[in-house]
């Protein structure tokens, strides 16, 4: 049987597969449930400084393509994310499961102020949202749509911190590498890539767009060739680990994106089907990929398309 | 034409009154495929989109008491009307047995009725306990008659059947039917009173939940059962309503 562990700033992952933030991710039972159904790391829902209840339904569709979201961001706020937190932490640890705390926030101060508050809790890794595409109205145009903003908050959020940070990268910019090298330049110890596509679904027949904010995210298998491309184009240009996020399904998505060159690899959508045992099921095939394919260990395979 | 798209346009064929706030929105059109207990989203543009149980499938029906904004907009909708609708979602109930006790609190009658019928269909025992405040408050009595249930009443006031809660006839059922599994839909409090009753009845038990559905397809976390009240139904915790419910196995 392969080996699916893998090493990441450190840390020791049983596997490379990552609860993508925002799916489940806003309760110690369900964080704890995704564990147990065999994912090696967790991403908790983003959380900015103050709670919000998001946005109205519909919020979120499954098409055919995979699914098409607007939750807006729905989180307790930092001060009742902490003890959430604290709590998650210490079951994860007992599983030997990393947790990874995600943050947004509207200005650049905040994000540095919110990161603290969450640092409490101790996660193994701060995850900095910069790329949510559903709240522009409110918060205006993304940090992650110029290497200078992605910049200021990556340097806020360095100062601010001792712990690991992860940068979460937009995939609808001109020149995804730039950023990412601006990121890393201001040290950032991985890229998180990517968020989900700004789109929309119309119903013909009702004359509207099916989602109550008009557009939301687009993530599931139509996002997997552009989060395909997203890493190979940071991978072979900027040295540090991706979680490679987007569409990944099954195990030889997983094994795609991480020839692509990612380090872990974010399952998000894909537990919309089979529920949290999605990643039982995915890391049974990666690891029957492997057999077949005489892949030893995952890093046998990390970076291979892009050689 | 089938139509291709996310929802699908059903018109109402015909909205029956069940009594003072709730009325049963009966579809042109069937949906296939679906268990009792299963839900559907609905979606009126503009307006927003909630769960509502399925009360009938052929043709498709949901029953919608108004108590807020949505339901309320579904409640004023006439005849040729369109409501855009997806699923059927989650898990519903099965049948366990041959002699089923269905209990039901306010619009939770609905789905019951469906299940009822699948049950008399196979040629099983069916009791039904239903509760309300008042007389005026109790739905689908005759309905649940005419398939040839035993039907056993509760109202607060004691205006029709026993007075006080619907959990005060359950003896009486339990004696005279000998259930060999309790199914139920209603408030939340009648259901976790259910759970301990049937618990020291020693009766396997389906409960319906509700919770605040947004996504509907398991991946944004809002509908989950807390964990306390898992803990207290003796079920694993980080219960999804939308996905692994909204029927919850004891
Ligand atoms: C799985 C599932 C199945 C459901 N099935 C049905 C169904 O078959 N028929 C149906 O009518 N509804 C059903 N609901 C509830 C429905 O989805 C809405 O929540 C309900 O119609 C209220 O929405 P609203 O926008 O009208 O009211 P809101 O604006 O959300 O609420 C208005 C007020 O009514 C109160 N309220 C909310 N729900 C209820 C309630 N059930 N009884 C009394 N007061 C309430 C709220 O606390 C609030 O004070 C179901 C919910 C779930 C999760
Ligand atoms: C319902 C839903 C909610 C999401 N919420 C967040 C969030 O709060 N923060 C975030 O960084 N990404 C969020 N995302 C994006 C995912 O983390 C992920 O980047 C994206 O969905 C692509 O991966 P996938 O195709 O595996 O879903 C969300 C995605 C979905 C589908
Ligand atoms: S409503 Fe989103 S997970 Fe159930």
């Amino acid at each position: 049987m392969a080996n699916l562990e893998v090493d990441f700033l450190g840390m020791h992952l049983k596997n490379p597969f990552v609860l993508a933030s925002g799916i489940l991710g806003t309760s110690p039972s369900l964080m704890e449930r995704c564990a147990l159904e065999g994912a090696g790391g967790i991403t908790s829902k983003s959380c900015g400084a103050e709670p919000r209840v998001g946005h109205a339904n519909p919020v979120a569709i499954a098409w055919e393509g995979g699914v098409i979201n607007a939750i807006g961001l729905t989180n307790p706020g930092a001060g009742e994310e902490v003890d959430l937190l604290r709590k998650t932490k210490k079951r994860l640890a007992a599983m030997h499961v990393p947790l990874f705390a995600s943050i947004f926030a509207p200005t650049v101060t905040q994000f540095g102020e919110v990161a603290r508050i969450i640092a409490e809790a101790e996660p193994d890794l701060i995850e900095v949202n910069i790329s949510c595409p559903n709240v522009g109205s409110e918060f205006g145009t993304p940090f992650s749509a110029s290497a200078s903003s992605a910049a200021e908050v990556t340097r806020e959020v360095r100062r601010s911190v001792g712990l690991p940070i992860s940068i979460k990268l937009a995939p609808n910019v001109p020149n995804i590498v730039e950023i990412a090298r601006a990121v890393a330049e201001e040290g950032a110890d991985a890229i998180t890539a990517v968020n989900t596509m700004p789109a929309m679904l119309i119903d013909a027949f009702a004359a509207a767009p099916v989602l109550k904010n008009r557009t939301g995210g687009l993530s599931g298998p139509a996002l997997k060739p552009v989060a395909l491309r997203c890493v190979a184009e940071i991978a072979s240009r900027v040295k540090l680990p991706i979680i490679g996020t987007g569409g990944i399904s099954s195990g030889v998505d997983a094994a795609e994106m991480i020839m692509a060159g990612a380090t872990l690899v974010g399952v998000g959508s894909a537990v919309w089907r089979d529920g949290p045992a999605a990643f039982g099921r995915i890391g049974r095939d990666l690891s029957g990929f492997m057999d077949q394919e005489r892949y030893n260990r995952i890093k046998a395979m990390r970076g291979k398309a892009i050689q | 034409m089938k139509h291709e798209g996310l929802f699908t346009p059903y018109r109402i064929a015909e909205a029956r009154i069940e009594n003072r706030i709730t009325r049963t929105l009966i579809f042109d059109a069937p949906m296939e495929g679906i268990q009792p207990g299963q839900y559907v989203m609905a979606w009126l543009p503009g307006c927003g989109e909630k769960p509502f149980s399925i009360s009938g499938d052929e043709p498709l029906a949901i029953t919608v008491a108004d108590v807020g904004s949505f339901s309320h907009a579904l409640t004023q909708l006439e005849q040729g009307d369109p409501v855009w609708i997806r699923g059927p979602f989650g898990v519903g109930f099965s049948l366990s047995g041959e002699r089923h006790l269905l209990v039901g609190g306010g619009y939770g009658a609905a789905p019951l009725s469906l299940l009822a019928r699948c049950a008399m269909e196979k040629g099983h025992t069916v009791a039904v306990a239903l509760g309300a405040k008042t007389e005026s408050d109790l739905m689908l009595v005759s309905i649940f008659r005419k398939m040839g249930c035993q039907v056993y009443l509760a109202t607060e006031d004691g205006s029709v059947g026993v007075k006080g809660l619907v959990t005060g006839v359950l003896e009486k059922a339990f004696v005279e039917i000998n259930p060999e599994t309790l199914y139920a839909c209603g408030p939340n409090p009648m259901l976790m009173r259910l759970a301990r009753i049937t618990r020291e009845e020693n009766l396997p038990v389906q409960l319906s939940f509700e919770a605040l559905i947004r996504c509907g397809v398991g991946l944004c976390g809002s509908c989950e059962l807390p964990e306390a009240v898992c803990l207290k139904l003796g079920i694993r915790p980080g219960f999804l309503i939308c996905h692994d419910g909204p029927v919850v196995r004891v």
